[in-house]
Parts: structure tokens; sequence; C-alpha cells
């Protein structure tokens, strides 16, 4: 009994520290994409001008990154502040950006 | 592990997993309280984050002016491109959308210890955490004769954007044709610092077609131009030939305000409008909180949570800050600084860790024209062995021309920031 009980309160706390990582990474890639914000509207939502980023694929937007990033895209700016930004730091932005509701 | 040790973590868990579902209501139980003085680029953007990001924290924000009104594009009301009211916005969507609550007031002053800040009207309130954007005050006593209120009204700074701004509108239009516009530029680090040269521009553009045999005088302090300086030269040349001069090493020493006189250390220069962008600390608050630690103008803070280096709990933002090598005081790197802050000042009050990694931009657009602009872009991100922002290698730019195309991009960056901070 003793052994059961041990074996539920194991699974129980690697399913918490699971969610505890995916937490973290999910405030991770808030953070960053938060400073798209500015230009681009809170969480996304672009009210003018630009573009809404918002429930955006995360696949085009992980490819339209890299086409700035490697200049193959033309561009005012983004070219430019692509750079910054390394292949992982794209993939959790563009991950945080799929997720929110357009 | 114990049975009741498990409930505590499975609670815990519980709780964070709960939070998400928080996010439309702005009632349920507070764990603490924030309290923002000042709603420019940084402090309102800060309030609004913490509340995006935290509907379990209380946010009060103290704001002196009865609404919001941008610095950025303002010069172009001297242009005649904008009206003020182009660059106003109000207040009322972080308190009915956000739930911050929003106190029309000033504060004067801070008990760290105790925590508590006191209104003006008197009476004070606690917080946990607090966050200072107390933007930029002016250094007049630098300039014995700008000294006075009598003074201030003839010779204007139109650096914060308002009264002033409209007033020196008025002074070009009354300018005779043929008479000399001056722009005293101050040592750097100053607020804004393309936006001296942005000036010069935008009152070429008025002065070309209304007075064309007029004159913009630039008198720097700096030994050059301190931003885009190829796009601002260009835009001189190209756009308004003979008509801006540019005078590096020139610091202001003392004004006439009778005679709008310029003193500088070898000579004096007589204008028909003096505009005198003064020496520039953090606002006055940041000195009676105690948060003033560097050169006795600006705050020290640590660039993953933006808490003072010298006051526990307290929090410094965007231009009253001692910024990073290359981090200029602009609008756009103070609404960054807010949301590092933001989660910097959730996470603590959740018990949790500051993050470690962040990643900031800066986008800075200046008119040289009605329609056309250039930019400046960074990125930076937290150099921990430095304890600084430093720029990520590559990143970042300036426009190879300007454009109207750029110019709409500006226009888009404007309501996109003033949405993401007050809307």
């Amino acid at each position: 009994m003793k052994k059961t009980t041990s074996a539920i309160y194991i699974s129980g706390l690697l399913a918490f520290f699971a969610g505890a990582a995916q937490a973290a990474e999910d405030v991770g890639s808030r953070n960053l994409a938060a400073a798209c914000a500015a230009c681009h509207g809170t969480n996304g939502h672009a009210v003018t001008g630009m573009s809404a980023l918002a429930g955006m694929d995360k696949a085009y937007m992980v490819k339209t990154m890299q086409e700035f990033k490697t200049g193959k895209r033309p561009a005012t700016v983004m070219h430019q502040l692509a750079k910054g930004y390394s292949d992982d730091q794209i993939g959790q932005i563009a991950e945080f950006f799929a997720k929110q509701q357009k | 592990m114990e049975r009741r040790e498990f409930i505590k973590l499975a609670s815990a868990a519980a709780a964070l997993a709960a939070l998400p579902g928080c996010a439309t209501s702005s009632g349920g139980k507070s764990i603490g309280r924030v309290v923002v003085v000042g709603g420019g680029y940084a402090g309102a953007a800060a309030a609004k984050y913490v509340r995006l990001w935290a509907p379990d924290i209380e946010v009060v924000l103290v704001e002196r002016d009865a609404d919001f009104v941008s610095c950025p594009l303002s010069n172009r009301v001297l242009s005649g491109g904008k009206s003020i009211k182009d660059l106003t916005v109000s207040y009322s969507k972080l308190g009915s959308k956000y739930g911050v609550q929003v106190v029309h007031d000033e504060v004067t002053a801070v008990d760290a210890d105790k925590r508590t800040i006191t209104l003006a009207r008197g009476n004070t309130i606690s917080y946990d955490r607090l966050i200072v954007a107390p933007g930029i005050d002016f250094m007049y006593d630098a300039i014995a004769g700008l000294n006075n209120a009598d003074a201030q009204k003839k010779v204007l700074h139109a650096w914060k954007a308002g009264p002033q701004t409209v007033a020196l509108r008025k002074q070009l239009e009354a300018m005779r044709d043929g008479g000399v516009f001056a722009i005293s530029i101050p040592k750097a680090p100053f607020r804004c610092p393309p936006g001296p040269y942005e000036r010069a521009c935008l009152a070429a553009f008025y002065l070309k077609q209304h007075k064309p045999k007029s004159k913009v005088l630039i008198l720097d302090a700096n030994e050059d131009i301190v931003a885009k300086k190829g796009l601002f030269t260009k835009a001189w040349k190209d756009l308004y030939p003979g008509m801006v001069e540019y005078r590096a090493n020139s610091e202001l020493v003392d004004v006439d305000a009778n005679t709008l006189t310029a003193k500088l250390q070898f000579e004096d220069v007589k204008a028909d409008v003096l505009n005198v962008i003064p020496p520039q600390r953090a606002g006055k608050i940041a000195t009676s909180a105690g948060l003033i630690t560097a050169n006795n103008r600006w705050c020290g803070v640590d660039y993953l949570s933006y808490e003072s280096v010298a006051q526990k709990n307290i929090h410094v933002l965007g231009d009253a800050t001692l910024a990073a090598p290359k981090m200029p005081k602009s609008g756009h790197i103070a609404n960054q600084h807010a949301k590092v802050c933001a989660a910097a000042v959730v996470a603590l009050m959740h018990g949790g860790e500051v993050y470690t990694e962040p990643l900031i931009a800066n986008t800075c657009y200046s008119y040289v024209s009605d329609t056309e602009a250039v930019h400046v872009a960074a990125i930076f991100k937290y150099d921990a062995n430095g304890k600084t922002m430093a720029s990520v290698p590559d990143s970042g730019g300036l426009s190879s021309a300007a454009s109207d195309i750029e110019g709409m991009y500006a226009e888009g960056w404007a309501q996109n920031i003033w949405a993401d901070m007050l809307g």
C-alpha cells in the first residue's frame, strides 16, 4: 500500500514539475514576445499600419523571420531586428503568437 | 516526502493553473499592491502589463496630467503635420479594460521603509512594490538667465510635449522671414538623442514653405551629431539647402532671454526664436526618494528587474534610469523597460524567480520632412558578466535613406505603441 501511494505521489510530482517547466517556458516566450508588442500590438493585436502577429501560423512566422535574417525578404527595419534573435528565440516567439486568438 | 508537503505542492500547482482563469475578472483576492508613479511611455505600459499578467495584483497609477501627450511625433506640430490633439490619448482604458486605478495627482514623498507614497492632496498609499517612471526634469540651475519663470516663457524647451510645443510653433509663425531659429542641444545623455536634429528638419520644412529666407541654426554642446548623423546631414543638404547650419562644440553657458541671445563660451549668438533644450536629470521624485546614483542625475538599476540599486522594492524605468551604453533614452526603450520590470514584479510577488534572459528592442523613427522618415534600430540582451544590456552583434542599424514608406511606419509605430500602453 505504501509503495503504491508513493508511486502515485511521484507520478503526481513529476507531472507538477513538468507543468512548472512548461510554465517557465511559457513565461519566457511571453516575455520575449512582449518586446514585439510595441509595434505589433499587445499579444500581437496590431491596431493599424503594422502586421498583426496574433494567431499567425508558427511555421510561417519562423520562415518569415529567417528570410528577414538572411536578407531574402526585403524590409525597412525587420531585417535588422531579426538578426538580434536566435533560431530558438524565434521559435519561442512564433509559438507564443500562434497560440493567441486572431 | 510527507503527504502534507505533497498536498502543499499540489495546491500550489492548482493555484498556478487557476491563474489564467482569472484573467478576465478584476475581482478576487489581491495578493498585493503595485503603485506606479508617472504615466508616460514606461509607467503606463508597466501598469497595464502587471495587470495583464497578474490580475491578482492591485495596481495604482499616479499621474499628474489628465491625458497622455506623446513626445515622439511632437516635432511634427512645429511643421504643421500634427496637432497636439493627434498626440493625446486618454488614460481611461487602463481602468475600464485592465482595472488599473488611475489617480491624477502628484507624488510628493516616498517612504521606502514604510513602503508608502504621499500625494499632493495629502493622503498616503501603501505599496508592496513601487515603480517610479518620472521622466526627466530640466537643470535650469545650470543656465542662470533661464532660471526664472519669465525667461522660461520666452525661451522655450518644447521637450515635454504639450503647451510648450504649441507655443514654439506660434513663435515660428510670428518670426520674420529672414529670421534665425536657433536650437541649443545639451551634452548627451538627454531624452531622445535624434530629437533635436529632427526638430531642425521639421522647422526647416515649415520655414522653407512660409519664410524661405530664414535659417535654422543648431548649437550643439556635443562634439558631433549624436544620432543618425549621415541621414540628417543628407536631409539638411538635399531638402533644405543653405537653410540649416550646424555648429559642434557650442555649449550654452548662459541666456539673455530679453534679447534672445545664446551665450556660448567664446561668442554670443542672437536669434529671432531661441529654443533651449536644457541639460536633464531624472524627474524630481527620484531625488527625494533616494534613487539617484549616477552623476547626481540618473537612477542606477538592475537590468533584470529594473529594481533600484539604492532602494529595495522600488523599480525605476525609462528616461530617469542610468542607461546602459548605446541604449538611448527613447519612448520605445521605456516601453521595453516596462515589460521586463512588469515580468519581474509579477514573478517576485508570486514568489518566483526573475527571468534572466531579457531581450529588448529599440526602433526609433525621425521625420526629415512632413512625409519622409528615417530610423535607427537595435536589439539588446542581458550581459551577465557586465551586468548590463549589450547590443546583439550584427543586429540593428539605420535606414539606407529617408522614405515615405518609413514615414508611414513611423505613424504606425506611434498608433501601436500608444495602444500597447493605453489601449
